[in-house]
């Protein structure tokens, strides 16, 4: 482990924030076989799920929601794995340990889940969230939400959550009921209202859930069709597809392959297959590499349902098998440290240390010809 | 053939609508009891509680629908266990109805249906290539692939359920038929065979890991020990 105290101070002089936090000072930049790496964490989550939290009468789904997360935990080694109940509510202390010390991350993203329909206060806000940032401002960047349902009052609530809070993304869940609505659309007339306001207020990165997920009960929660249609009238915004559109991944590559602002949010893809699936992941991987390419695909641990500390070291020591996977592109030095921090580091203007940069042109991007001609055999 | 080996037996013609594997061999056949007068009691359990209802409920309609139809079968009930909606569920399969009569208002059976469709057309090309590297790798050609017939086609679990999923698709299936077709029903050009297995590998993989997540999520919920092929090392 190398030892880095410096640079902090010349980020948060970049990003503005408050004092440098004490335990800032002595951060330990993670580094193997003698290579520096800035990791970002482009999904972390500081949720609420404990009962007292459970809104009366709905109680089974906040129940069941956070059981099924606890499930994924599984997923990973099992020397990290929680009882439910700290799983259900960890502390401020929790995370500053898991993400931060233990887990090599040096900035990481929230991405908020509201879900107020189950949890009185949700289950984890922008405001939440903002007042971890409070304390930590040269480690955290709080992401916002927005539902086209809400019209007005939502785009007037989106303005406010910008201006106080300083917005550079937001989260989006298109499968979330509302009102007896069963989901929504990036298609939709509202939604590119909604996409044209994040434009004028700065907010040029946005993260949709296109993953795993246990509503509605018939529409196709998984299409992700619609990131196609709003990447391609929003060329300024980055559309980040988080879980790589899982379980349909293939439509999510096609997709990668023809817009160059849509990009491979990994978390799941790591959590919930590199230790369970080692194989699987290593074809994940090399789809992922050859159609989306190195230079789309952001780390995310998906903190509290998986730690970062395995994630990130497992990654970086992570390579094919064997030569059955010959066929997929090279996973270098320089892949990696892509991955895990600089890509996200120039989507949201993360200050990186200039040694831990990479110098210019490294790396090999997708094979996007290729991969634009193979995209339509379904 | 005993009655429970022939309900066995129909019960591996059903499989999971997104992943095309069958329900026997994805562990999500709980239980299986005939009477000596020929009443079955099938179980059904799945990866979590909360997977996909609509998914769940073509599930537990199929498997009902392959056990009626055998012969010196009496009364079919199957139940969905430990699942949210499992209640409206066994209710509607248990009478019959659509997804649409067990959740009414909240769905549409057609929205359902283009969706299996489109799980169907996915699921053939993934099997399609997987036949298709096999018989490459043996030594084939290009071109052989691309003239060969469904009379060709080996007798594999790969080759059969690329039939069944022509036939549901109204892709012709004739000895005569092209063995490797595209969507259309079109044959495979040999000029396009590389960018066509390219693009069914990540489909393939796509239905692969849904299928390799789903059977770790059920191993986990119920204690069973982990398939032998993807053990962490």
């Amino acid at each position: 482990m190398g030892f880095v105290g410096i640079h902090w101070r010349g980020i948060a002089e970049y990003i503005g924030g408050g004092p440098i936090d004490r335990w800032t000072e002595g951060v330990d930049m993670y580094e193997r076989d003698g290579e520096k790496y800035f990791v970002v964490d482009g999904h972390v989550h500081f949720w609420d799920a404990s009962p007292a939290n459970w809104l009366p009468g709905q109680e089974q789904y906040a129940k069941g929601w956070i059981e099924c997360f606890h499930a994924y935990m599984a997923l990973g080694p099992e020397e990290t794995h929680w009882p439910l109940e700290k799983f259900q509510k960890y502390s401020e202390e929790d995370f500053v340990k898991d993400v931060f010390q233990d887990g090599h991350v040096d900035a990481g993203i929230f991405q908020p889940t509201y879900l107020k329909e189950w949890y009185r206060e949700g289950f984890n806000t922008l405001e939440t969230n903002a007042k971890l940032v409070e304390k930590h401002p040269d480690r955290l960047i709080a992401n916002g939400r927005w539902d086209p349902r809400e019209g007005e009052a939502g785009l007037k609530q989106l303005e406010e959550d910008a201006k106080r809070h300083n917005l550079q993304g937001v989260k989006l869940y298109t499968a979330e009921w509302r009102d007896g609505s069963r989901g929504w659309s990036l298609k939709d007339p509202e939604a590119q209202v909604f996409l044209e306001r994040c434009q004028e207020l700065g907010i040029k990165n946005i993260h949709v859930h296109k993953g795993p997920t246990i509503w509605p009960l018939d529409k196709d929660a998984f299409d992700v069709a619609d990131v196609d249609y709003c990447a391609t009238n929003n060329p300024e915004l980055n559309f980040i597809v988080e879980h790589v559109g899982l379980p349909r991944i293939e439509d999510f590559c096609f997709i990668a392959t023809q817009e160059p602002n849509v990009y491979a949010g990994l978390a799941v893809v790591i959590g919930g297959l590199m230790h369970a699936r080692p194989r699987f992941f290593s074809k994940v991987m090399g789809e992922l590499l050859f159609w989306v390419g190195e230079d789309k695909m952001l780390f995310a641990s998906d903190y509290a349902i998986w730690e970062p500390k395995w994630q990130v070291e497992g990654f970086v020591d992570w390579d094919y098998p064997d030569e059955e996977y010959s066929d997929y592109p090279a996973v270098t030095t320089a892949t990696k440290k892509k991955i895990l921090g600089l890509n996200a580091a120039e989507l949201y203007g993360i200050e990186v240390p200039q040694e831990l940069r990479l110098p210019a042109e490294a790396g090999t991007p997708a094979a996007r010809e290729d991969a634009q001609l193979a995209g339509d055999a379904t | 053939m005993t009655t429970r080996a022939r309900v066995l037996d129909a019960l591996g013609s059903v499989h999971d609508p997104e992943l095309d594997e069958p329900i026997t061999e994805l562990g999500f056949v709980t239980s299986c009891e005939v009477t000596f007068d020929g009443d079955v009691d099938i179980v059904l359990r799945l990866p979590t509680p909360q997977c996909a209802p609509n998914f769940a409920y073509l599930m537990a309609a199929d498997a009902r629908k392959a056990v009626r139809r055998l012969t010196a079968i009496r009364r079919v009930t199957v139940t969905l266990e430990d699942h949210y909606t499992g209640d409206e569920i066994n209710a509607a399969v248990a009478r019959g109805e659509g997804f649409t009569v067990a959740f009414p208002g909240e769905t549409d059976d057609d929205d359902l249906d283009a969706l299996r469709e489109l799980f169907h057309r996915k699921a053939l090309l993934a099997r399609q290539s997987r036949l298709c590297e096999a018989l490459l790798a043996s030594g084939a050609t290009a071109e052989e692939m691309c003239t060969s017939r469904v009379a060709d086609l080996p007798d594999v679990p790969d080759a059969r359920r690329c039939l069944e999923l022509r036939r549901d698709l109204g892709i012709p299936r004739e000895d005569a038929s092209p063995a490797f077709v595209l969507p259309s029903g079109e044959p495979l050009a040999a000029c396009n065979l590389e960018r066509w297995l390219r693009t069914a590998r990540l489909v393939r993989t796509g239905l692969e890991v849904n299928g390799g997540i789903c059977r770790s999520l059920l191993q986990i919920r119920h204690g069973l020990a982990a398939d032998p092929e993807e053990v962490p090392t």
